[in-house]
């Protein structure tokens, strides 16, 4: 979340879109209902389903599963074609006046740079201008033909209320009431928050969707105001803390990034991701690179990484591919190239595409670890449970190792939630029978092979056998030495300008303003740095008092980055440092004491004041938020629709005929997983899948209380479809893709309405996806039998959220 | 479908926020279950904060146990409610929150270190110690058989891509970043928690 929980009461219109805040977030979703009852807010939910939000919102429309991105790139296109935009805001804090190169383009679907051989695009074309002064060149009338604002008018163009409800199966009308509600947040001091979760991401084009929003937010001067921002809900309790520790193929610590076998030297590394301001003056804080980067190294390698060594950079592992996502690992999994495989808290049976392909790549492997407090479907994916996994064990090779684990109650540690809140929690009691913590057993774990390669030798242990280890009980660091380790600390004094020693040797640091890029600090992760600091713990602080009364309670936990908690909040003030209006005030310069100051800590140089020009958006080199996305994304500047890989639909109705332009044809396909897509006729029905409030993913059913209120698993559809099928309330129905089937119960509901699409009618059927053969509840099917292996271009997260599939009675 | 409910679950499900339930939006509406689910004696139990496990809003939570904290008593958590302090859940918790304490005690946990032999039809219990020596050597035999230090064009890669590891965003801050250490440290690529998905 750009902003947070609570500041969702600050919002005067609720657009949920991509999520069911009621169902899958409850708690949280009071705070919209409080924006409901107390600030006069409209909540408006665009789904493909009437869902539990719907039944509270005060205007809907229904979308069919896939076509985010042509409601709102009609949505842009009204915005600015009815001039309703925050013009003030997106002169200064967008690059709408920037000038892109004159080899960019975009035609029949594809942008320029595409090469079909590879799915990719060469995105040389995609950058602004530079003028002779070294900065990019901008028109400040924005009318100049190559600047953003005039490229991103055109792109949109072909977004008409017409074309938009062919695609998404919006009644047109419907569309212009809702943007009128939209675009009304364009004055500065209203503020639309948008609320989204996995109902945008898993898609083919997910990242794309958020970007649209981020857009949308940016045109109408809502990012950075409370009450605003594009708002993440996201899913597992620290699924945002382990994302900021950087858990993923291509990832390091606090979103830096490991090296490309192409990066051999380590200053060329460095220097292209140490973003200079490419606008005169501006902050660009990525120029700090460097120092996160030899803290994390000194973090890890402690004595061992030196300037001679370049802070060990041969040590990191180079990437010969853009990710090794779990995609590509189950897809060379399956094709027996993997050995061994480690499952910690994770059920890859249950929750990755195309159930039959994953039983195939598990049965693969050598050995499998499964590190987990229950027992999942991964764990037994060999043992025959009759038709819910019908496997011959005696078949299947793999060593498969189970180690019990701590749950939430027997641990102490943080988690981040999903507004980046670093919170405390400690544990209540032992865990049963001889489980133990996961770090203990990392630790267990690690120690072993330290000892195996100090005996042995093998293949280049070097990285290994001098990783900083320095914990009291070295087979049970505890929580406390390792929040304080990715904290951070001197490892000599540290000295201003003047030469006053502002931190002694062996503190912890307060803040990463802190870090140093000559080895004299380190941080196992700089964005996490001032939550334990010489004044202790921060994380477990629990003050809830809001002095300004704005629910921003700043001395309950702790938020990242230094405990700010709306991003870009220098944004909530004008160009001149005066709040937009006196109900949106948040932070705002103080010219008697030469500050920004308010209800948050700045998101910006507390002393820079407004007269020196530097603008909001620090990250980013040019200061401002990026309605064209020069080089972040791998499949377009501007976001375009695509029909998801399988779709009802034939054509894209933006490119019809053109092939290429169907599906995101930048986004990566095995060829096994193209020739298992089905055909519309063949699978007629739209589907989608989804999640109940009694249940959390694959857990809940193993608790007793939850399987008794949702006991037996089930399928959604509209009175249409089961009139057509010939199928009534309870009855069972098969549905099937062209990967796999499943039989459930049939739940015939008004809430999923046929769509007119074209000339034709499409039905959705909604898919829950908590039961599988583990646990207390019913036993049921696991869902993913059905869905695709296919993800978004940039992500790889794959597309669980719009595929088809037929349905017929069982 | 029909659903049977014992009057006692009946209550226990009016602690887990019947009305916003989707039973009763699917039409299982009960009757209005009344009992005060306030009927525990917590006076003389132990007070532990936590923070819900499953979604991402973090509501507060306190956990209550038997045992008086003493050496060689152990801990039994009896009862688990919303923490009225929290600014975000003021002591709410949904229906998804209201079970934790049957997950605690689910009959799904795990106890001990187990194997499923290659080929067998069932787990075997083993000790830790064989457990750790066991997949320290299939990862060390497939590390070193394995490990590229040099790819095809002579860049040095220095990593593990047949093994790989899918880390818990379930886990806490510090399990991860443990976790990733010594992911890392080992060369490893084929590395992703649920974000991914
Ligand atoms: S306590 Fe509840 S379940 Fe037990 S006898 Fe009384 S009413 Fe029935
Ligand atoms: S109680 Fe419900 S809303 Fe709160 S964190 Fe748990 S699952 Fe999420």
């Amino acid at each position: 979340m750009t902003n947070h929980w609570v500041d969702i009461r600050n919002a005067n219109l609720i657009i949920v879109m991509g999520g069911n805040a009621a169902e899958a977030h409850p708690v949280g979703f009071r705070w919209v209902t409080e924006a409901i009852e107390h600030n006069n807010a409209e909540l408006i939910t665009i789904d493909p389903r009437f869902t539990r939000t719907s039944a509270v919102a005060q205007d809907r429309a229904f979308i069919r599963t896939g076509t985010d991105i042509a409601f709102l790139g009609g949505l842009i296109s009204y915005l600015i074609e009815t001039d309703q935009i925050q013009r003030e805001y997106v002169l200064h804090y967008t690059d709408a006046a920037l000038i892109v190169r004159d080899g960019y383009g975009f035609e029949d679907g594809l942008f320029s740079g595409y090469d079909e051989s590879t799915r990719s695009y060469d995105k040389q074309s995609w950058m602004y201008e530079m003028g002779d002064d070294g900065f990019v060149r901008r028109d400040e009338s924005l009318r100049n033909s190559r600047c953003v604002y005039q490229l991103l008018r055109e792109h949109y163009a072909r977004y008409t209320p017409e074309t938009v409800s062919s695609i998404t199966g919006i009644p047109v009308e419907t569309l212009q009431r809702l943007w009128k509600k939209m675009a009304a947040t364009c004055v500065p001091d209203k503020t639309m928050t948008f609320c989204y979760a996995l109902g945008w991401t898993q898609h083919s084009t997910g990242s794309q969707i958020v970007r649209a929003a981020a857009m949308v937010q940016l045109l109408l001067g809502n990012m950075g105001l409370p009450g605003g921002g594009v708002n993440a809900l996201r899913g597992h309790s620290n699924i945002q803390g382990l994302t900021d520790l950087g858990l993923l193929s291509q990832l390091l610590p606090g979103y830096l990034t490991l090296a490309n076998a192409k990066e051999q030297d380590y200053a060329a590394y460095i220097d292209k991701r140490t973003k200079q301001p490419t606008v005169e003056g501006q902050v660009s804080y990525w120029k700090n690179y460097e120092k996160f980067h030899v803290s994390l190294m000194k973090s890890w390698f402690g004595d061992a990484a030196t300037e001679t060594n370049q802070w060990c950079f041969e040590w990191l592992p180079k990437l010969e591919r853009p990710l090794y996502d779990v995609l590509d690992t189950f897809e060379r999994m399956s094709k027996g190239e993997m050995t061994g495989y480690f499952c910690q808290g994770f059920n890859p049976l249950a929750s990755f595409p195309d159930r039959a392909k994953v039983t195939r790549a598990l049965s693969s492997l050598k050995y499998l670890v499964v590190m987990d407090p229950l027992n999942t479907e991964t764990s037994e994916f060999w043992k025959h449970y009759g038709e819910y996994n019908d496997v011959d064990s005696s078949a299947i090779d793999t060593e498969v190792f189970r180690l019990p684990t701590c749950c939430f109650a027997e641990d102490e540690g943080s988690i981040v939630n999903s507004a980046r809140w670093l919170q405390w929690h400690w544990a209540a009691a032992p865990p049963p029978g001889d489980a133990r913590p996961d770090i203990r057993i990392m630790a267990e774990l690690y120690r072993e092979l330290k000892r195996l390669y100090e005996a042995e030798g093998g293949a280049f242990p070097d990285p290994l056998l001098n990783l900083t280890w320095d914990y009291k009980i070295a087979d049970e660091p505890s929580p406390q030495e390792l929040a304080r380790e990715y904290n951070g600390r001197a490892l000599a004094d540290l000295v201003d300008a003047e030469g006053n020693v502002t931190r002694r040797a062996g503190e912890q640091l307060s803040g990463f303003g802190e870090l140093t890029a000559d080895g004299k600090t380190a941080a196992g992760c700089w964005i996490f740095t001032g939550c334990w600091t010489e004044d202790g713990n921060q994380m477990a602080r629990r003050d809830n008092s809001d002095p300004y009364g704005t629910g921003n309670t700043l001395g309950w936990a702790w938020a990242w980055p230094a405990n700010r908690r709306i991003l870009y909040n220098r944004a909530s003030a004008d160009v001149q440092g005066r709040p937009w209006g006196p109900d949106k005030a948040f932070i705002w310069w103080d010219s008697e004491q030469g500050l920004w100051v308010g209800a948050d800590v700045p998101d910006f140089v507390a002393t820079s004041p407004p007269s020196q020009g530097q603008m909001p958006f620090i990250m980013q080199p040019e200061g401002v938020g990026h309605l064209f996305a020069g080089q972040s994304m791998v499949d377009g500047p501007f976001p375009e629709h695509y029909e998801p890989f399988e779709s009802p639909v034939k054509d894209n109705l933006l490119h019809p005929g053109n092939s290429r332009a169907r599906a995101n044809p930048a986004a990566r396909i095995f060829d096994d997983d193209r020739e298992a897509l089905g055909k519309p006729e063949d699978f007629p029905h739209a589907a989608t899948t989804y999640r109940l409030t009694e249940h959390f993913h694959f857990w809940t059913k193993h608790a007793e209380l939850n399987a008794i209120v949702q006991p037996e698993q089930f399928v959604e559809i509209g009175e249409a479809l089961a009139e057509e099928i010939g199928v009534a309330a309870g009855d069972w129905v098969k549905v099937s893709s062209n990967r796999g089937s499943i039989r459930a119960v049939a739940v015939v509901t008004k809430r999923l309405r046929p769509m007119q699409i074209g000339s034709r009618q499409v039905h959705h059927v909604g898919i829950p996806l908590h039961w599988g053969f583990t646990g207390a509840a019913k036993k049921g099917f696991l869902i993913n039998a059905l869905t695709p292996f296919v993800g978004d271009a940039n992500t790889q997260t794959p597309e669980y959220k719009s595929f088809t599939v037929r349905v017929e009675k069982a | 479908m029909a659903i049977n409910v014992t009057r006692r679950q009946f209550f226990k499900l009016g602690g887990a926020g019947l009305a916003s339930s989707s039973l009763a939006m699917m039409g299982f509406a009960p009757e209005p279950a009344e009992a005060s689910i306030r009927q525990f004696k917590l006076s003389h139990a132990k007070e532990t904060r936590n923070t819900c496990t499953y979604c991402s809003v973090g509501c507060g939570i306190l956990m209550y146990s038997k045992g008086d904290g003493s050496k060689n008593v152990e801990q039994d958590v009896f009862h688990i409610e919303g923490d009225p302090d929290h600014p975000v859940s003021r002591g709410s918790l949904c229906p998804k929150g209201a079970g934790l304490l049957d997950f605690v005690h689910s009959e799904g946990r795990l106890a001990y270190p187990q194997v499923r032999e290659a080929g067998s039809d069932e787990w075997k219990r083993i000790s830790w110690d064989e457990a750790y020596a066991r997949i320290a050597r299939h990862m060390k035999d497939d590390r070193d058989a394995n490990f590229v230090r040099r790819n095809a064009q002579g860049q040095t890669v220095n990593h593990w891509t047949t093994t790989g590891f899918l880390a818990a965003s379930g886990s806490s801050n510090e399990a991860g970043y443990i976790t990733h250490k010594v992911v890392r440290s080992l060369g490893m690529v084929a590395f992703d928690n649920q974000a991914r998905v």
